[in-house]
């Protein structure tokens, strides 16, 4: 009998170029793609004059530095910021990248672009020079994120040096209860992992519950591998992986169509396939969560309560708990539902694709936000598909503003920032100190989570709320 | 990049685990030129609600001027990809890094910058790290061709790294002259993937 393979197993020997006897790996890279954040890779490469190997296998889109108040670089105020847009055109055109820019309504944060535009498929090996590259894989390709040298490499060289990584399987039984979203499982997974629990690791997420979500939930899923500490994260792919794919604009066609179905029904883990650490969670027992600190793993169902730091028995976490409660202006004890927020953000790579914003527009219907709420879509395409299904008026109705798409106040590079000391609902995937700006208290939770929070102004469970 | 072989430098801890790459190095400095960036250098962490220098952050303090190793709590690093973590704290005078666990990203960018890190347990990470606040200003050494620690204690640990970062940070070599001496095995590769998955 053949050799039980994981799905990760059968891409990594798929891509081998070499492998050095010391365990370091030359992989061949399919698809790379480049954001603003990019022109550093870019400069790197220029200034060793050396040419980027395979353009065509690159797509470009800026995202961290546009504006979400207008589609065109006149609405980016800051000299710097608009240097860096600038320059990914100037340097995609130079070397013959495919860029989708600003006013192209492709454009968008590049997580949300590639699937959409069928750039990402099962099987391939991508990379980008950004963290939350790890979203790729929940159409089942092996996709990771990359230092900016490493990016002017692949540019370099079409490849990448690894080392193995081990293999994690999480898997999620059971049925997710009413209202419980993708969000809320990679939440309630980082939890028991911790921040760090998937170090080293590539994760494959498995079970019921998994296959159960559609595929923009597994992209939520897969984004927040990188929260767990984890170098890339997949789901095998399955029909709802092929049914999205079809007729997207870079997907193969025809016999190309035929071909690649052949390959992709062949990478699914084979039964008996073996992971170096398997975790379990019970997909029916998840509630909707919410962060409470300052490292994605602090967080807990909404019906929690804000935990004790003498709870904890390891010391460095005890002390962890204490400074986080601190720069968040909360108290042991608290009821999560009795924080009030002051901002509402509903966007990011993790949670700005159309699925999501119809989540979060259910909940907005016929109700008006108390505090001051954005929804930003993560694409272009996503944003017309928004305001086709009317989506738009029903925020724009609730009070909420409707912007351009972008990263925006995820990371707040753009200038889209919360203020210091507020409170932020946010749908992003990171709490960390000072990320939506200094002093800037940021809680993650899902878009439905996100805007009862708006409509309330507090953290509420979003099951508990009931028709308009 | 210039070679690291050998290093004796005070060295300053850290005492938080998941220092995070926005913690390192808040976005808002990310992109502006290299010589302001530096000035971005754990920002936000190293100041109270007041925008005042925490007297009680380690590299604020003047006893530990010109560190140049960092002995951090796990999973150091963490967060985003940005290139930036690693070379504001090297351009801040840093070549070496001590943790019980790196974030991955910020572990390959170190290699990419010829700064080394290196993985200690969890216990002897946090003995470090107690004696270095014990005895500000303290120095330790490293000497990566034996692979070798040495605390402010006298005490030498073996340290483990892959073989091929090793010869790459004695030689101050970087990848992408090292990867394109293979070119004919990537175009032979390539010619044979492309077939395979002829749709790309
Ligand atoms: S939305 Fe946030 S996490 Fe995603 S790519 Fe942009 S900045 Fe990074």
């Amino acid at each position: 009998m053949a050799e039980a393979l994981s799905l990760f197993e059968k891409i990594w020997r798929r891509h081998v170029v070499i492998a050095r006897p010391d365990g370091y790996t030359l992989l061949h890279v399919d698809r790379q793609l480049l954001h603003d954040g990019s022109w550093q890779a870019f400069e790197k490469l220029a200034a060793r004059g050396i040419k980027m190997r395979r353009p065509d296998r690159h797509f470009a889109t800026p995202d961290h530095f546009t504006s979400t108040a207008a589609e065109s670089i006149d609405a980016i105020d800051d000299p710097i910021r608009r240097r860096v847009v600038d320059a990914i055109v100037a340097n995609t055109a130079r070397e013959g990248v495919q860029l989708f820019g600003l006013g192209d309504p492709r454009r968008g944060i590049v997580h949300v672009v590639g699937p959409e535009q069928g750039i990402t498929q099962p099987g391939l090996l991508m990379v980008c020079g950004d963290s939350h590259t790890a979203t790729h894989g929940a159409l089942g390709a092996l996709a990771f994120g990359i230092g900016a040298s490493e990016v002017a490499h692949v540019m370099a060289t079409q490849a990448i040096w690894q080392k193995k990584p081990k293999t994690m399987r999480i898997t999620v039984d059971g049925r997710l209860g009413p209202g419980i979203v993708a969000k809320d499982v990679i939440l309630a997974i980082i939890a028991r992992i911790g921040a760090g629990g998937g170090v080293g690791h590539v994760l494959e997420y498995a079970g019921a519950a998994i296959r159960g979500l559609s595929i923009e939930g597994r992209l939520t899923l897969c984004n927040m591998s990188i929260e767990a500490g984890a170098r890339a994260g997949m789901v095998a792919p399955d029909e709802k992986t092929f049914a999205y794919l079809e007729g997207r604009p870079f997907a193969p066609k025809g016999d190309e169509w035929r071909k690649a179905m052949d390959f992709w029904r062949g990478l699914p883990s084979d039964p008996g396939a073996m992971f170096d650490a398997e975790v379990t969670l019970d997909g029916d027992a998840i509630a909707p969560m919410v962060t409470w600190g300052t490292s994605p793993e602090d967080a807990a169902p909404v019906t929690a309560t804000v935990p004790d730091p003498s709870s904890y028995s390891d010391a460095v976490k005890q002390e962890g708990v204490r400074r986080a409660l601190d720069y968040m202006g909360l108290k042991a004890g608290q009821k999560l539902t009795d924080i009030a927020v002051d901002r509402v953000f509903i966007g990011s790579c993790t949670n700005a694709r159309i699925e999501d914003l119809r989540a979060a527009a259910a909940v907005a219907k016929g109700r008006r936000a108390v505090v001051r709420a954005w929804a930003v879509p993560g694409s272009g395409l996503v944003k017309r598909q928004a305001e086709a299904e009317g989506l738009d008026r029903i925020f724009r109705d609730a009070g909420f503003e409707w912007r351009e798409p972008g990263c925006s106040m995820c990371v707040g590079m753009n200038g889209d920032t919360v203020d210091a000391g507020q409170r932020c609902a946010s749908t992003s995937n990171r709490n960390f100190v000072g990320r939506q700006g200094p002093g800037a208290r940021t809680h993650l939770m899902s878009p439905a989570m996100a805007a009862a929070a708006a409509v309330t102004g507090r953290f509420t469970d979003v099951r508990k709320l009931g028709a308009a | 990049m210039e070679p690291f072989t050998k290093l004796t430098a005070v060295a300053v801890p850290i005492d938080m685990s998941n220092v995070d790459t926005d913690q390192i190095i808040p976005a808002r400095f990310l992109a502006l030129p290299r010589e302001q960036a530096k000035l971005g250098l754990f920002h936000d962490i190293r100041r109270d609600a007041a925008k005042q220098l925490k007297p009680d952050f380690p590299p604020n303090r003047p006893e530990y001027a010109g560190a140049a190793i960092l002995v951090a709590a796990r999973n150091f690093g963490c967060g985003s990809s940005r290139e930036h973590a690693v070379s504001v704290l090297k351009d801040n005078g840093f070549r070496a890094f001590v943790a019980p666990s790196f974030g991955d990203i910020f572990h390959n960018n170190c290699y990419q910058n010829g700064v080394l890190p290196i993985v200690v347990g969890e216990e002897r990470a946090a003995t470090l790290r107690a004696l270095l606040a014990a005895q500000p200003g303290a120095t330790m050494t490293v000497d990566l061709a034996a692979q070798t620690l040495a605390g402010p204690d006298g005490i030498v640990d073996k340290f483990p790294i892959d073989s091929f970062r090793k010869d790459c940070l004695l030689r101050g070599q970087d990848d992408i002259s090292f990867t394109l001496g293979h070119a004919a095995e990537i175009a032979a590769f390539e010619a044979a993937h492309g077939r395979e998955l002829s749709w790309l």
